[in-house]
């Protein structure tokens, strides 16, 4: 038999430590069972899409590192395709091959983040965090050398990438791709097969696969639940179709899958960084564009990327303008929490922000 | 599974043709990739366009709204993972004040935080969804501000 007690309405943030940002949850409780839940947004709402309309081309750019501020350059490499669209141009393949490469340098930085936030949600404080910050750092040093920052990037611009990498970035990169599978060894030594991680996660919130297509989730969360669905495969950009990877996939949806098919995922992205490294040629890294870019009125370009997230989009509408008439921004870490209330309800409280932490949402692109 | 490996977008023409069968009186026009509905007719022929075994669009990518002064046009993106095509359906509503259309949530649940955001920003009521509410503002706020009128 079980015993139902009073239900009680908690309010998780939006000032919570583990709530990943300024992300507010309104939840009622039987004991510690969740009966019901509400997601809350807004609080870093900066209205990035009304501000597009009123910048150019180029200084939108600097806008969409602000959207998901740890997958800066995935942000710039779905803007910047986008406005090559509308315009109707291609990149140099020099370029394209420096966009893939550091794209996927910052899919591991990013899902290093996500697992590293993660296993601290469960109660491993610090340590393991601690890990794959060493290696996060690193990959924000060599974009320190491309760009001068380490966060908030700004690298691509339309028609490329704001210039070559310098002579000693190339040396650098062997560098950290010698010392990466030793480190990256420590790192799955310690979590992979973790007991603790295994009797918290697995079978813990789990999505079956046809309410996470209805609910229109993407990216590592839509492959844990059995889906092998990639837009860096089913629609190939930059040069993700001159470079051979696979595409992991789990099947029980659960916490533990998210987590897995995010550490499978690391070794992919390295094996592609490795194939640009080798097939790399010299030539220019910038198409020749007017500063100022005016594509043709009435034009329109939805450019989209697999983002270490999901599926970011940007949605653009030229009137013959400077800047946009309208950029829509198709954010993965907003609709992905579409399915938060299944997620959930039923579980447990002590598992609420392990589960938020295996979706891997980030705020500012949340809110946008 | 089709033959294709990567996604091609399907032409408005063909998509026309299926669309206005099932659901008559719903297709407006058509134009390369873009298929344009009648407002009313938006949840019927999405419910079609999700059900039909030769479309089959089971993933909602997005919907976005576009203010062109004298009328908001609303656009959905759809994929079908199982045939690999994709598609982009708009529906224009003319007019400022109480614009409506009818929801596509009880057809993708992803539609959810969409329609809530395309009420909340750009003033476009969905009937029939169980939770409108504005979600990156306040209740409270007045307008809608990414209207053009707005600032």
């Amino acid at each position: 038999m079980t015993i139902h007690t009073e239900p009680m309405t908690v309010n998780v943030g939006p000032q919570h430590p583990s709530t990943h940002g300024v992300f507010r949850l309104r939840v009622t409780f039987d004991g510690e069972e969740i009966m019901e839940v509400e997601p809350v947004f807004g609080y870093l709402h900066r209205g990035t899409e009304k501000l597009a309309e009123e910048r150019n081309y180029v200084q939108i750019v600097t806008l969409t590192d602000r959207l998901d501020y740890v997958s800066s350059m995935i942000n710039n490499q779905a803007y910047c395709l986008a406005v090559e669209k509308l315009l109707g141009v291609e990149p140099p393949p020099r370029a394209k091959y420096l966009r893939t490469l550091v794209a996927e340098l910052q899919r591991v930085a990013s899902h290093l983040m996500g697992i590293g936030f993660f296993v601290q949600d469960l109660g491993a404080l610090g340590t393991p965090l601690m890990y794959c910050f060493r290696t996060r750092e690193k990959i924000l040093d060599l974009f320190e050398m491309l760009c001068g920052a380490r966060i908030t990037l700004s690298y691509m611009r339309p028609g490329g990438v704001f210039a070559d990498a310098p002579k000693d970035f190339w040396p650098a990169l062997n560098t950290f791709l010698e010392e990466f599978p030793s480190e990256f060894g420590e790192i799955e030594q310690l979590l992979l097969e973790n007991e603790i991680v295994m009797v918290r996660t697995r079978g813990v919130s789990t999505l079956p696969l046809d309410l996470a297509v209805n609910s229109s989730v993407s990216g590592p969360v839509l492959r844990a639940s059995g889906l092998a669905w990639d837009w860096r495969k089913m629609e190939p950009y930059d040069a993700y179709d001159q470079v051979e990877f696979d595409v992991p996939v789990a099947q029980n949806g659960d916490n533990y899958d998210r987590f897995w098919v995010r550490m499978q995922e690391i070794h992919q992205s390295i094996r592609i960084v490795r194939q640009c490294v080798e097939q790399i040629e010299p030539g220019p890294a910038r198409l020749e564009l007017p500063l100022v870019l005016r594509p043709r009125p009435g034009t329109e370009a939805y450019g989209r990327v697999e983002a270490s997230k999901g599926e970011l989009a940007f949605y653009l509408v030229s009137d013959g303008g400077i800047s946009p008439y309208r950029c829509k921004i198709r954010s993965p870490s907003l609709i992905n929490l579409t399915a938060t209330e299944h997620l959930l309800v039923g579980w447990k409280l002590a598992d609420m922000i392990v589960t938020l932490g295996s979706v891997d949402i980030n705020m500012g692109e949340v809110d946008r | 599974m089709s033959a294709s490996t990567t996604v091609q977008p399907l032409e408005a023409e063909y998509l026309a043709g299926l669309v206005d069968e099932a659901v008559p009186g719903s297709v407006v026009r058509w134009e390369d990739l873009t298929l344009w509905l009648e407002p009313s007719r938006v949840a019927d022929a999405a419910h079609f366009l999700r059900n039909s075994p030769n479309l089959d669009f089971q993933f909602l990518n997005a919907i976005s709204a576009v203010d062109y002064i004298d009328h908001i046009e609303v656009v959905y993106h759809l994929t079908s993972f199982t045939h690999r095509h994709t598609a982009v359906i708009k529906t224009k509503l003319f007019g400022r004040e109480q614009l409506s259309l009818p929801s596509v949530y009880n057809i993708w649940r992803g539609a959810d935080f969409q329609e809530r955001e395309v009420w909340d920003l750009m003033g476009v009521r969905f009937e029939g969804h169980p939770n409108l509410k504005r979600i990156m503002l306040w209740e409270g706020f007045e307008g809608h501000p990414l209207r053009k009128d707005y600032l």
